[in-house]
C-alpha cells in the first residue's frame, strides 16, 4: 500500500525533472563549461538511479549508473560533451521515461532488457577514461550546437516538451493514447501563492459579510438571491482554498514503514509498526516541520526501545517489538502517539548519564522525580544509548526534535514505564494561520482568546456571586472544586476603562498557560470563532501581552491575547508557581530567586524580608497586646512574644501601635525562640530574581533592590530585633553552633546570608574584603569561611590563597558564594572545585546551611585531630 | 477607503525627487513618493491598550494589519482637535506597510536638488531627529521625513 504511494511521488518526482532535464541537456550543448547546467543534469540522473534502487528498480538502476559515471567524467573534466555524447544521454532519459510509464502502467519495469543501450552507454565510459585518447568524431563543442542531436529529437513527448523545443513527436504508441498520466493529475504550486489566495479568500469572505448585511435590510428578490449565492460559493472556495494546504499525515507515514523495516533487519529486530490515523490533515508546512523530528522519533524507539528478541522473549514478551503510531484531532489540534512496547526508560540511567555529562549536579538529581527525570532526555547534548550507532545516539537528537516541534507551536510529552515501553506524546497545532479562539470583550475592546489555551468558562451571577472571589492580602482568588485559582482582571491588566468589581455577573475564563492555571475576569463573553493570526508590526513587538491581531468579521482589528503574557503581566503566574513548587521539584533556574514577604510599615510602601526567615503571619486584636518590662508584647502559643514596633526602628512616624485594631504581625522563629515584628499592612507574596541592589544608610534597612519591577528595601531583621529587645523563649544553646566568616563585599549580600546563618544559630563575623577577612581571620576563631568570588581586594580565590598562607588557617574548610546557583558552568565548577571546599548560590538559604554544617561537622569529627587543634590553636 | 491618486506632469523625469507632502500642524512635510504606497481617509482603528503613545491604533488595510502612528505625538507636538480626523499615509517598510496620521494631504511635488540643505542646526532636536532635510522652495519649506527613522523610533518607544 504504502508502497504504490512512494512509487506516485517518484514517478511525478521524475517526470518533472526529466522534462526539465531534456531541456537543460539542449542547453548544455550550447553551453558544455556551465557547471550548474551539468550539476543539476547529474543531481537529477543520480536522484533517479537512487530512488530506483531503493524501490528495487534493478534494470532502471543499472542504466542510470553507467550514465551517472558518464555525466562525472565529464564534470570532472576528463573529457568534453560531444554531441554523441549527448545524444546517448537523452536515449538514455527517453529509456527511462519508457520505463517510468511502464512502471505506471503495469507496475513493473518494461520486459525490453534495454542491454544494448546499457553496453553502449558502458563503451562510451570506459573510451573516455583518463589517458585514452579522445574518439576522433569528437568536435569541439561550440560546433556541436549547430548540430541538431537527432536521436533528442524522436524521443520528446509533447508533455514534457517546452516552449523552447516545440519538436514534431516521434510516437511511441502506447504512450500517445493515453492522456493523463499520474504527472498531469497533479501541479506543484508555490506556497507562496496559496498564503496569496488565503488572504484574499479572507477579504471575500469580509466584503461578502458586508454584502450580507446589507442584503438584509433590502427588499430586492434578485439581489438577496444573488447575495446568497455569492454566499455559499465564498464559504466553498473558502474551504477549498484552506484544503489546497491541508495534506494528509500518512504523507510523512509513508515513508515509515520502509524505515523500520530496515532499521529492524540491521540491528537485528523484529519489529511490526502499526499506523491508525493516517488520513488526519494537517497544514502542508506543518507537515513539513514534524518530519524531521518524527522520523528520529522512530529510529529511536526502534534503535533503543525495542529489545532485541532473545531479550524480549527472556522477559515475557512477544519476540515481536510493537511500535504503533496513532493521529487525531482533538480540541483544535493534532495529536501525534508513537508507542512501543519496548524497555521503556530506565529514569536511574538516564540520571547517571545526566552526572556523567556534567549536567546537573548530584543533589538536583537526586531530588527529580522519575517524570523529570525521563524529561532529561530532551537536553541538549544526552544520549543514554551505551553506544553511539550509526542509526541514532550521536547526541543530537531529542532535544531538536523538541525544539523543532515546539517551535511550530507544539508540545512534546514523554511516558515510559521500565520494561513496558514508551509512549511520546506530539500535539501540534492543526495549521498555523487559523486558528480557534474565543471573543471576549473587556473594556468595551474586542479580545480573542487562543481556544488551545482556555480551559473553561465560569460565570457567577449577584451579590453571592461576587463573594464567590476572595482575597487574600489582596489577591483575588476563585475557589474552583476546591483548589483555589488566582483571578486576574483583564481591564486592570491593559489598564481599561471599567472596574472588575461591583458587576452583576462575573465572567471567568480559565486558562492554561504552561503547566499552571488562572483566572482572567472580562466583562463579556461572545462566541467562538476560526480565526486567522496575523502578526503585529515590529513597533508592537515588544508587548507580551499579545500574540497577533485577527480581522473579525465586520472588517475590525481585534487583537489576540498571549494568556502567558497576560498572566506574567498580572502577576499571577509568578505567584502560583509557589504552590505549585511543592509538588514539582525546585527548578534550576529557580534557585537564584528569591521568594520574599513584601508588607508596608509608615512611610516605606514596599518592604521585604525573605519568605523562608518568616515563621508564621498574625494578626492581634489590639486588646490583646500587654506591656513587659516597657515592651509590647502579646501572648502568643503559651508563650510572650516580643512585638517591635518597625515604624519605630526606621524613625517613621506615621504609624502608631494605638491607630490600628488588629496588628499585623509578622512572627520570625528560631527553634523555640520567637520574635514579632509590627507592620501597617502584608502586601504580597512573591517570588522573583533580586537585582540591581543598592546598600543603605537608614538603620534597620539592608538595602534596596528591584523586585517585581518596583524598588524595595530590604529589612535588616538583626537590627530590628536588636532594638526590639530579645526573643521570646529559651536562648538556644550555641553548642555544635559554628562560628562563620562571612567574606562579601556587598553590604547587602552580606546582611542577607548573615541572616540565614544567625537565625540557625550560627556566630557570623563580617569581612568586606580580602585584606578585611584575614584581619579578622587572625583575631577570631572560624569554623566555615563563606566567601563571595568577587569578594574586593582580589577575589574569593585570593582570599583562599592568602589564608592557607599567611595565616596558617590551612584547613578550614571554605564555601564559595555564587552569584547564580550552583552548577551553571562546567568548567568554572570545576575551578572552583579545585580551590574551595564547596560552593554554594549566595540565596539558597538551605544548600548553603546545609554545606555550612556539614562542612562544620566534618571538621568537628576531624579526620586528624591534631591538625584541626592546630588550626584552632593558630587562628585563635 | 478612497485613494488619491498622485499625478504629476513631470513624473518620468524626475522620479526620484519627487515629494508626497502632507501636513502635521502646519510643518510641511514630504516623503519620496515611491515610499508611499497609498493615502486613506480616516479608518476606524482599534486601540492596542498598553502601546506606547504614539501608536494611536491597528487598521485593516484589505486584510493586512497596519500599525497607525500620530505624527502629532511623534513630533511631540500639541494633539489634535477631537473634531478634525486624521488622514492615513501609508508607507511601505522593510516591516510591511505602517501608517502615519498626519493632518492633511498636500500635492506630489518634484523638487531640484540645489534646493536641498541639512536640517538647521537651530530646529528643535525632536524634529530635526525625524528628518534628514529641507527643500527650500518658493514661500515654503519643505521637510525630508526620515520615515526609517520614525519607524525605528518606535520599536525602542
Amino acid at each position: 500500500m504504502e508502497d504504490q504511494e512512494i512509487i506516485k511521488e517518484f514517478l511525478i518526482e521524475s517526470s518533472e525533472n526529466l522534462a526539465r532535464l531534456d531541456q537543460e541537456m539542449v542547453e548544455l550543448e550550447q553551453r558544455p563549461k556551465d557547471g550548474g547546467l551539468l550539476a543539476s543534469i547529474f543531481r537529477t540522473i543520480h536522484t533517479i538511479k537512487g530512488t530506483c534502487g531503493f524501490l528495487g528498480f534493478g534494470k532502471l538502476e543499472k542504466i542510470t549508473h553507467v550514465g551517472e559515471n558518464l555525466l562525472s567524467q565529464v564534470r570532472n573534466g576528463e573529457r568534453d560533451l560531444t554531441p554523441h555524447l549527448v545524444s546517448l544521454i537523452l536515449e538514455m532519459v527517453d529509456a527511462i521515461k519508457l520505463e517510468l510509464q511502464a512502471i505506471e502502467s503495469t507496475g513493473g519495469e518494461s520486459d525490453s532488457s534495454r542491454e544494448d543501450l546499457r553496453i553502449r552507454l558502458e563503451r562510451a565510459c570506459q573510451q573516455g577514461a583518463p589517458g585514452e585518447a579522445s574518439q576522433p568524431e569528437e568536435v569541439p563543442a561550440a560546433k556541436a550546437a549547430a548540430v541538431e542531436p537527432p536521436v533528442a529529437v524522436k524521443a520528446l513527448e509533447p508533455a514534457s516538451a517546452t516552449a523552447e523545443a516545440p519538436v514534431p513527436r516521434a510516437a511511441e504508441g502506447e504512450a500517445a493514447a493515453r492522456h493523463s498520466s499520474v504527472a498531469d493529475s497533479t501541479i506543484r504550486v508555490d506556497v507562496g501563492l496559496l498564503d496569496k489566495l488565503m488572504n484574499l479568500v479572507g477579504e471575500l469572505v469580509l466584503a461578502r459579510n458586508q454584502i450580507l448585511q446589507f442584503s438584509a435590510r433590502q427588499e430586492d428578490a434578485t439581489f438577496n438571491a444573488t447575495s446568497q449565492r455569492l454566499n455559499l460559493i465564498t464559504t466553498q472556495l473558502q474551504e477549498g482554498v484552506m484544503k489546497t494546504r491541508m495534506q494528509p499525515i500518512g504523507m510523512v507515514w509513508n515513508k515509515l514503514p520502509r524505515v523500520v523495516r530496515d532499521l529492524a533487519t540491521s540491528c537485528g529486530k523484529q519489529i511490526q509498526l502499526e499506523m491508525d490515523g493516517a488520513e488526519t490533515e494537517l497544514d502542508k508546512s506543518i507537515i513539513e516541520a514534524i518530519k524531521d523530528p518524527l522520523t528520529h522519533l522512530v529510529r529511536n524507539c526502534c534503535d533503543h526501545g525495542i529489545e532485541l528478541p532473545d531479550i524480549r522473549v527472556r522477559n515475557h514478551k512477544p519476540a515481536h517489538g510493537r511500535l504503533s503510531l496513532r493521529a487525531f484531532h482533538e480540541g483544535g489540534q493534532v495529536n501525534i502517539e508513537i508507542i512501543d512496547d519496548g524497555a521503556g526508560i530506565d529514569p536511574e540511567k538516564v540520571k547517571k548519564k545526566a552526572l556523567q555529562k556534567g549536567l546537573f549536579r548530584p543533589e538536583q538529581l537526586e531530588r527529580m522525580s522519575e517524570r523529570e527525570a525521563i524529561h532529561l532526555i530532551f537536553q541538549p547534548g544526552f544520549s543514554t544509548a551505551e553506544q553511539v550507532t550509526n542509526i541514532s545516539g550521536r547526541g543530537v537528537g531529542m532535544d531538536v526534535v523538541k525544539t523543532n516541534i515546539e517551535k511550530i507551536g507544539g508540545t512534546v510529552d514523554l511516558a515510559s514505564r521500565a520494561g513496558q515501553g514508551t509512549t511520546v506524546k506530539i500535539k501540534i497545532p492543526l495549521t498555523l494561520a487559523i486558528i480557534p479562539g474565543l471573543v471576549v470583550m473587556s473594556g468595551n475592546e474586542r479580545f480573542v482568546i487562543p481556544q488551545v489555551s482556555l480551559l473553561e468558562l465560569v460565570r457567577l451571577e449577584g451579590e453571592q456571586g461576587r463573594r464567590m472571589i476572595e482575597r487574600i492580602h489582596g489577591t483575588p482568588v476563585y475557589r474552583r472544586r476546591g483548589n483555589l485559582l488566582p483571578i486576574a482582571y483583564l481591564n486592570e491588566v491593559l489598564r481599561l476603562p471599567g472596574s472588575g468589581e461591583g458587576r452583576d455577573v462575573i465572567n471567568i475564563v480559565v486558562l492554561q498557560a504552561e503547566d499552571r492555571q488562572f483566572g482572567l475576569v472580562v466583562d463579556g463573553i461572545h462566541d467562538t470563532q476560526e480565526i486567522v493570526v496575523k502578526p503585529l508590526g515590529k513597533q508592537l513587538k515588544g508587548l507580551s501581552c499579545y500574540a497577533g491581531a485577527t480581522i473579525m468579521g465586520d472588517g475590525k482589528v481585534a487583537l489576540i491575547l498571549d494568556v502567558l503574557g497576560i498572566g506574567l503581566k498580572s502577576g499571577v503566574l509568578s505567584e502560583s508557581r509557589e504552590s505549585q513548587r511543592t509538588d514539582s521539584q525546585v527548578r534550576d533556574s529557580d534557585r537564584d530567586r528569591q521568594t520574599l514577604l513584601l508588607f508596608r510599615s509608615g512611610e516605606y510602601e514596599r518592604l521585604a524580608v525573605p519568605l523562608s526567615l518568616v515563621a508564621r503571619l498574625e494578626e492581634f486584636p489590639r486588646t490583646k497586646i500587654e506591656r513587659a518590662s516597657g515592651r509590647a508584647v502579646v501572648q502568643y502559643r503559651g508563650q510572650i512574644l516580643p512585638l517591635v514596633p518597625l515604624a519605630g526602628v526606621l524613625g517613621s512616624h506615621s504609624m502608631d501601635l494605638d491607630e490600628r485594631d488588629p496588628v499585623q504581625v509578622i512572627v520570625f522563629s528560631d527553634g523555640d525562640r520567637r520574635i514579632g515584628i509590627l507592620v501597617d499592612q502584608i502586601v504580597d507574596i512573591v517570588e522573583d530574581v533580586v537585582v540591581a541592589r543598592q546598600n543603605a544608610s537608614t538603620p534597620g534597612l539592608l538595602g534596596s533592590a528591584v523586585v517585581g519591577e518596583k524598588v524595595t528595601d530590604f529589612l535588616d531583621l538583626r537590627a530590628v530585633i536588636d532594638h526590639g529587645g530579645e526573643w521570646s523563649g529559651n536562648d538556644r544553646s550555641s553548642a555544635g553552633k559554628v562560628t562563620v566568616m562571612v567574606a562579601e563585599s556587598s553590604h547587602f549580600a552580606r546582611g542577607l546570608v548573615r541572616h540565614y546563618l544567625e537565625m540557625a544559630g550560627h556566630r557570623v563575623v563580617e569581612g568586606a574584603s580580602v585584606q578585611d577577612a584575614l584581619d579578622k581571620l587572625q583575631r577570631n576563631r572560624v569554623d566555615v569561611v563563606a566567601v563571595s568570588l568577587d569578594l574586593a581586594g582580589g577575589g574569593g580565590a585570593q582570599l583562599v590563597e592568602r589564608m592557607r598562607k599567611v595565616s596558617g588557617a590551612g584547613r578550614t574548610p571554605v564555601v564559595a558564594l555564587t552569584d547564580e546557583a550552583g552548577g551553571g558552568n562546567d568548567n568554572a565548577a570545576a575551578a572552583v572545585a579545585r580551590v574551595f571546599d564547596d560552593f554554594q548560590g549566595k540565596f539558597d538559604r538551605e544548600a548553603m546551611l546545609r554545606s555550612v554544617e556539614r562542612l562544620a561537622s566534618a571538621l568537628a569529627a576531624g579526620e586528624s585531630l591534631t591538625e584541626t587543634g592546630l588550626t584552632r590553636g593558630v587562628v585563635r | 477607503m478612497q485613494n488619491h491618486a498622485f499625478v504629476d506632469s513631470n513624473a518620468a523625469e524626475h522620479a526620484s525627487h519627487q515629494y508626497a507632502t502632507f501636513f502635521v500642524n502646519d510643518l510641511f512635510f514630504g516623503i519620496e513618493v515611491l515610499q508611499v504606497q497609498e493615502v486613506l481617509r480616516y479608518q476606524e482603528m482599534t486601540k492596542v491598550p498598553l502601546s506606547p503613545q504614539v501608536i494611536e491604533g491597528l487598521i485593516n488595510l484589505r486584510g493586512q494589519i497596519v500599525t497607525a502612528i500620530d505624527m502629532r505625538r511623534r513630533l511631540k507636538l500639541a494633539p489634535r482637535d477631537s473634531s478634525e480626523t486624521p488622514m492615513n499615509m501609508v508607507v511601505r517598510s522593510e516591516d510591511g506597510a505602517v501608517s502615519l496620521l498626519v493632518d492633511e494631504i498636500g500635492d506630489v511635488l518634484s523638487v531640484r536638488r540645489d534646493d536641498y540643505e541639512h536640517a538647521p542646526e537651530n530646529t528643535s532636536r525632536e524634529l530635526r531627529e525625524m528628518i534628514t532635510g529641507v527643500y527650500k522652495l518658493e514661500g515654503k519649506l519643505l521637510l525630508v521625513l526620515d520615515t526609517e527613522r520614525v519607524l525605528q523610533a518606535q520599536a525602542e518607544a
